[in-house]
């Protein structure tokens, strides 16, 4: 054993994160953001979305680049498979920000991380979406995340770690929650 | 024998404390002990909100052995029981008389305001102008009830646990309790056991067995120093300061009242309620999130508990380390309720109290109903704040938590009447 001081790195500044709801609970009008994606229609069950450009602390922002995403749905269902399912990038989003949120909680608690894998598996009822059966939602019945982790704490230390992780979690809350969505049309040309 | 009623002219004096409960009580004799005078404005009878702002069956959630107030220790014969809230106004009026605090009752404060150096009180009885003012008015004031409440169908009866006294005030039928705090989870036992079916919405909550190892988990938080924990020690205040009241009730049988107990005796559970949707309630995807949570944090104050009993020497003839199933969830937890069916007639909002300081018109209320304090001593000199959760330690919201927070603050309160003079205004003595 050696006696220096371990200094956990898992790549995240927490500092700044703190730092960050301080400024924030002061001026609680720049925590207001709005988070977008534009999206176009190519053919079939293709579209093209990108999300670039943000609001936050009080103006606009961008991300350091443009990012670009296909959905599409698979040959199964006599699609070209461009991309992932929209549904899958639901479950694209909830790792990023669990996985996200294990890191930041692990930094401030001082765990280091060695390895985080995660999987997961939502089940869906494909008569909802085809007008099978009514009383079938469209949405999941359920959504399982399986988490291996390799990390320097014990298991109830890791356990705790994931489920202040999903307490945190924006992309959970939205899927765990109803939101409200305003959809507005305009006919163009 | 009842004390003879104490019913001064308003006027001057240096300290009127708000509140005759056990906290603005402590606070008194604290007061008195320093010879500093004071008057404590009490807006009905002492331990108002005890008998008439809580439910029939309603008993103290720590042993007797800890309801005591400074030179005040209980003397009765079950120091393991609990106490009923008639027991709790016996108490504290059995204390005001044995301190003979300066209570001025039936006054009911309608606006404080600081004047110069002194504040301004108004009361229906007249005003008081103080140096200084201490509010012991209490954090559970008003039932804390979320919008959400605005969309839940007109044919559903609803109330808060501040107007529940008994199942049988209750229409028959399904009775959906919101929130899993001490109150919501006896109140859910307590409505289901009448025969009208629970559904218990759950949200973050605190597991906690009655007993572990033999004794109250009231004794252990004592012994181990948890309730001693002070606030600047606490890595977020915020938090600690809001979390729901521990899954605990006090009976003869000391048993322990759990979600898997509730489960057996046929109570449903669900996520929190989220939202209310043309009728039709919603519940949280997060229920198995935070019963994990929940059962995580026990399971560490167990271990802080364990890692106690054995650093310790005293060896006392204890039950071996135990630890409790985790919380069982149904397979396909129940996401959705037509409130608009025949299924639930009633909506029970045990979501909690906030205290109410309407009648403050000193800027110390932040932009949430709180007040800005350090550790009671307030951002306005010469006001300060009793009884509040986590307010100096775990405990300063608990009746033998008043104590040691009472001493501080009397202590810090004279000081500054030391440093600011004899006032500007002529003294009269009150008492």
């Amino acid at each position: 054993m050696s006696t220096e001081e371990t200094v956990v790195d898992n790549g995240v500044n927490v500092g700044a994160l703190l730092d960050a709801r301080e400024g924030l609970t002061q001026a609680p009008e720049a925590a207001q953001f709005k988070w977008r994606a534009s999206s176009e229609w190519v053919r079939g069950t293709h579209t093209e979305s990108i999300v670039e450009g943000f609001f936050g602390l009080g103006e606009e922002q961008r991300h350091r680049s443009a990012f670009h995403y296909d959905t599409d749905h698979p040959e199964l269902f006599a699609s070209e498979d461009k991309g992932a399912t929209p549904v899958e990038f639901l479950l694209v989003g909830l790792s990023g920000c669990l996985m996200a949120g294990i890191a930041a909680v692990a930094q401030h608690r001082g765990i280091q991380l060695r390895s985080v894998k995660a999987s997961l598996e939502a089940g869906m009822d494909m008569q909802g979406i085809l007008g099978i059966d009514s009383n079938v939602r469209n949405g999941f019945d359920n959504i399982r995340v399986r988490f291996d982790i390799d990390a320097d704490a014990s298991k109830e230390d890791i356990e705790a770690l994931v489920a202040q992780s999903q307490k945190r979690s924006a992309a959970f809350d939205v899927l765990s929650n109803p939101t409200d969505i305003h959809v507005e049309v305009h006919k163009d040309g | 024998m009842t004390q003879e009623r104490f019913q001064p002219r308003a006027g001057s004096v240096d300290v009127v404390v708000i509140g005759a409960g056990h906290s603005g009580l402590a606070m008194s004799q604290y007061l008195s002990a320093r010879s500093i005078e004071h008057v404590v404005l009490e807006r009905g009878e002492v331990g108002n909100s005890w008998i008439r702002e809580r439910w029939n069956s309603l008993k103290l959630l720590t042993p007797n052995w800890q309801s005591r107030l400074p030179g005040y220790p209980y003397s009765g014969p079950d120091p393991d029981g609990y106490m009923s809230m008639p027991d709790v106004v016996g108490f504290i009026k059995a204390y005001a008389d044995h301190c003979r605090a300066p209570v001025v009752a039936g006054t009911e404060v309608t606006s404080v305001l600081s004047a110069g150096n002194r504040y301004r009180v108004d009361t229906g009885n007249g005003q008081w102008n103080a140096r200084a003012v201490v509010i012991a008015s209490g954090a559970f004031n008003l039932p804390s009830i979320p919008p959400i409440s605005r969309d839940i169908p007109a044919s559903i009866e609803q109330l808060s646990t501040r107007d529940y006294r008994c199942p049988g005030q209750l229409e028959q039928g399904g009775v959906l309790v919101v929130g899993a705090s001490a109150s919501g989870v006896q109140l859910a036992e307590e409505i289901h056991a009448s025969g009208r079916p629970v559904t218990l919405a759950v949200g973050e909550h605190v597991r906690m067995p009655r007993l572990y190892r033999g004794k109250d988990i009231q004794y252990w938080m004592h012994v181990s120093g948890i309730l001693d924990q002070r606030h600047n020690e606490v890595d977020d205040l915020n938090r600690v300061r809001n979390v729901a009241s521990p899954q605990l009730v006090g009976t003869d049988d000391r048993r322990t009242l759990d979600l898997n107990r509730l489960s057996a005796q046929g109570v449903r559970l669900t996520g929190k309620l989220a939202a209310v949707r043309n009728g039709k309630a919603q519940f949280s995807g997060s229920l198995r999130n935070v019963v994990k949570l929940a059962d995580l944090k026990m399971n560490r104050l167990l271990d802080t508990i364990d890692a106690w009993i054995a650093d310790s020497a005293a060896r006392e003839a204890l039950g071996p380390a135990e630890r409790f199933e985790p919380t069982r969830l149904p397979d396909l937890p129940c996401l959705g309720l037509d409130l608009n069916g025949e299924e639930i007639r009633t909506v029970l909002w045990a979501t909690g109290f906030r205290p109410d300081y309407s009648w403050l018109h000193v800027p110390v209320v932040d932009r949430k109903g709180f007040i800005r304090h350090d550790g009671g001593v307030a951002a306005s000199p010469g006001l300060y704040v009793m009884g509040l959760p986590f307010m100096r330690r775990r405990k300063s919201s608990f009746i033998h938590g008043a104590q040691d927070d009472a001493a501080e603050l009397a202590a810090h309160l004279a000081g500054y009447l030391d440093r600011t003079g004899s006032g500007d205004l002529p003294r009269r003595r009150v008492v």
